[in-house]
């Protein structure tokens, strides 16, 4: 056996055994790939466009629209630009998303809490609900609630006479309910309302402190309620109710434009579709969330002498909403994404009127798509720094 | 002890064991079962209610629907007189091209081949050892492939499938999968071979071109196959990229993990739907002149981009939960990289995640559905094509269309689910809590 002695450490000296070295090589090589893949397809494209003579440039956006959308939160007409057109859109999109994560949050923390429920039939139909609606693909529920369950409803012109006033109606052309117009002195009532919302931020913060100091507790919940909805309805009481419902009006084959408020078919079959869909996977969430807070913590609760609605309250919920809040914002992502299925019903959202219509008409393919794709990445940038902004808060602070 | 002796003295205490009493009646049995589940407060008892009176009042007419009052055989004709109850002779008229799309008639039996592969092999691969001995499970997996071979050789025979070719496919398929099925470790062969062997197969076949098969363009592929198509093909692909770019968002090498991030990000963060479209608007302007894909071929490059990107992020979660000891432990044995992740951590780290990988399958096979809008004829787009036939416009059809596309989606989703339930449940091997 050879004698061995210690060697002085390697001198620091390029050698192709060396991790490091190696590494950086590894990398050097992907950059280099990588800027010749780039370059290679900027060329491409390049030749492409010039041979079909595409231009590249957003120009485009101030040509005049020439279509029509049937609805639009801003004021849009056919003379309307593209550029017009891509506003449009995107708020059909988020008008879309926000109802429609407020309904799916509701539904699936009803049906998530119903899984759990100790009541057999109850936690039989939630199960049945979440095993069914999770496996059948959104788009099928979609066209589901168009094609088959809304479309074949009878049209507008079967349904009412001329000049019928319209208080509530669904058709084949939408849902028609009367619309809120405020008169003068409904301001009042805002300015109430959000009087209403500071005063009980307020309120829930002099309570918290009150009851760090002496331990007596403020019914702050009930205050808050007749501080937000009871002061804002006695001053539209005492201003003379400055809000009147303009029902709707039947023209002479559909509904007359702008009176009465329509909900069209496509918003409804999309949001009950997403809305139903999502809400599944919300309850699942829900559910594991609540079945992460450990049983002890409510035995220690119980023990402390909290009952039932402060153990829920200040135990159960906080601990339980700590796991349910991060693969919440994601199914928000995910519907918001989702609602994107609605150019196979043709409802005006961002995809189906700019990556659709105008993508047809000006053939501005690669603009048009980074544009669309740039608003969801955003979209998505936004919710994931929220999320990390929650989790840095949520985390547990451990010693 | 003293205590003892007095109260022998006393003797007023029985030593004789009373028989135990009956728990109350209406705390055992049915009557008790029904009152703590079903009545055991106010509010417990009103849900009760309010939910009988739900499912009395949702679940007649849904029988009624489906199945007492449908409409099982004839033709349209028979569906127009009933328009208020399913149309399943709908889907018995048409399903053949709910299946197939437009592929050549004189040809389909190559689907069938390759459909009677794929369900074998997922039998082989789903009913397993363990069940076998504890359950006689193996005359199930007799069962199944008795009745496999039944349905698709029939198939075969009706679609004038040439015999050579009947025997050589059947005889290569079973005996494969038994020959896999023999060896130690047999499932996970199998897996392998479907999972990448399979493909190759079905391509062949399909596509044809070779052998003396003749060529069937993919504009003619449509129905439920051209599904399992897109399906199969974003899985094979998503799962070695994904794994690729987790291992990636995991390196040590910056460019490499900020490049893995950046690609991973970019596919989630944007629908699947523009995904598509980029694929069907873009990439055409990306390759040189000369190179075209076809529109299925562009449709697959999006969806296992797509869905690669989802899979690297639950690989990753995987990775993340193998404590950094295995890692060390692993090097300590002088494994390279390579060996360290494919023997030591992957092993690990894919069995953790087993439920998030099977459930971006069901995911990627649910959003299959999306490439109707980019024109391709798959399952609900055939169904959908099928309803606006004038010969069958017809009230009840379009339901029927979507609930029969509902489910046979559901079938293969709830399978799925379970069996990746199953597996996680058998390959729980550490401790329980």
């Amino acid at each position: 056996m050879a004698k061995v002695t210690a060697s002085a450490p390697p001198k620091q000296s390029f050698s192709f055994s060396d991790q490091k070295t190696r590494g950086q090589i590894y990398q050097f090589i992907t950059i280099a790939l990588l800027i010749w893949f780039v370059w290679w397809i900027i060329d491409n494209t390049a030749t492409n466009m010039r041979d079909q003579n595409i231009e590249f440039g957003f120009k485009f956006l101030n040509t005049q629209a020439g279509f029509g959308i049937i609805q639009s939160l801003i004021d849009y007409s056919e003379e309307s630009s593209y550029g017009r057109v891509f506003f449009v859109g995107l708020l059909n999109t988020l008008v879309v998303a926000f109802i429609g994560c407020l309904l799916a949050t509701i539904l699936g923390f009803i049906v998530g809490v119903g899984r759990l429920s100790s009541n057999w039939v109850v936690k039989k139909i939630s199960t049945i609900y979440v095993e069914t609606l999770r496996n059948i693909p959104l788009l099928l529920q979609i066209f589901f609630w168009y094609h088959a369950v809304l479309k074949p409803l009878a049209s507008p012109r079967d349904a009412h006479k001329l000049g019928d006033e319209l208080w509530i109606s669904l058709t084949n052309n939408g849902f028609l309910i009367p619309k809120p117009v405020p008169e003068s002195g409904f301001g009042i009532v805002f300015i109430a309302f959000l009087l209403g919302i500071v005063a009980t931020i307020l309120l829930s913060r002099w309570a918290k402190k009150r009851q760090m100091e002496t331990g007596q507790t403020f019914p702050v919940i009930w205050t808050s309620l007749a501080l937000i909805i009871g002061v804002p309805f006695l001053v539209y009481l005492v201003m003379g109710g400055p809000l009147t419902m303009q029902p709707g009006e039947m023209g002479k084959f559909r509904p007359v434009n702008g009176l009465g408020l329509n909900i069209i078919p496509e918003l409804m079959a999309l949001l009950f579709a997403l809305v139903a869909y999502t809400a599944a996977f919300i309850a699942e969430i829900v559910r594991a969330g609540i079945q992460a807070v450990s049983h002890g913590q409510t035995e220690a609760a119980h023990a402390l002498g909290l009952r039932q609605g402060p153990t829920l309250r200040l135990v159960i919920i906080p601990q339980a909403l700590r796991v349910i809040i991060p693969p919440l914002t994601s199914q928000y992502l995910n519907l918001t994404k989702n609602s994107s299925l609605a150019t196979a019903i043709a409802y005006p959202d961002l995809v189906a009127t700019f990556a659709g219509t105008v993508l047809n008409q000006t053939g501005k393919a690669v603009e048009i798509i980074m544009m669309t794709m740039a608003v969801y990445l955003t979209i998505s940038l936004i919710t994931s720094i929220f999320m990390n902004w929650y989790n840095a808060k949520a985390a547990l602070v451990e010693r | 002890m003293n205590d003892k002796n007095n109260l022998n003295e006393i003797g007023v205490i029985s030593n004789i064991k009373l028989p135990d009493l009956d728990p109350p009646a209406n705390t055992v049995g049915v009557i008790g079962w029904v009152r703590t589940n079903l009545f055991s407060g106010p509010l417990n008892t009103i849900l009760t209610l309010a939910a009988l009176a739900l499912l009395v009042l949702v679940i007649p007419p849904i029988l009624n629907w489906t199945l007492f009052d449908a409409v099982w055989s004839g033709g349209s004709d028979a569906c127009r007189e009933n328009p208020n109850a399913a149309c399943w002779t709908f889907a018995s008229s048409w399903w053949e091209f709910f299946l197939y799309g437009f592929y050549d008639k004189s040809e389909r039996w190559r689907i069938d081949l390759v459909l009677w592969a794929l369900y074998v092999g997922i039998a082989f691969i789903v009913v397993d050892d363990e069940t076998r001995a504890q359950r006689p499970t193996s005359s199930v997996l007799a069962f199944i492939i008795a009745i496999m071979t039944g349905v698709f050789v029939s198939l075969l025979i009706r679609h004038g499938a040439p015999t050579m070719w009947m025997f050589a496919g059947g005889l290569l398929t079973v005996g494969l999968i038994l020959w896999a099925w023999g060896l130690p470790n047999g499932r996970s062969r199998i897996g392998m071979i479907l999972l990448f062997g399979f493909p190759v197969f079905a391509y062949f076949l399909l596509g044809g071109g070779v052998l003396g098969l003749s060529e069937v363009p993919t504009s003619d592929w449509g129905g439920f196959s051209l599904t399992l198509v897109i399906a199969i093909t974003g899985i094979v692909a998503s799962l070695p990229l994904g794994i690729l770019l987790a291992l990636g968002r995991r390196s040590e090498m910056p460019v490499l993990r900020l490049l893995s991030t950046l690609f991973i990000e970019f596919w989630r963060g944007v629908p699947l739907i523009t995904v598509l479209f980029m694929a069907s608007f873009m990439l055409p302007l990306f390759m040189p002149k000369g190179v075209n894909f076809d529109q299925l071929i562009r449709a697959l490059i999006g969806v296992s981009l797509f869905s690669s990107a989802y899979m690297a992020e639950v690989v990753r979660g995987g990775l993340q939960a193998i404590p950094k000891g295995q890692y060390e432990g692993a090097q300590s044995l002088g494994l390279s990289y390579w060996k360290m992740m494919g023997l030591v951590i992957m092993p690990q780290a894919l069995k953790i995640v087993i439920p998030g990988i099977v459930s971006t399958f069901i995911g990627l096979f649910k959003d299959t559905t999306l490439v109707l809008i980019i024109g391709l004829l798959d399952f609900l787009n055939s169904v959908q094509t099928a309803t606006t036939n004038p010969e069958w416009s017809i009230k009840s059809v379009p339901y029927t269309g979507y609930v029969f596309v509902a489910i046979v989606f559901w079938v293969h989703c709830f399978g799925m689910a379970k069996y990746s339930h199953n597996l996680e449940q058998k390959l729980h091997t550490g401790h329980k809590r």
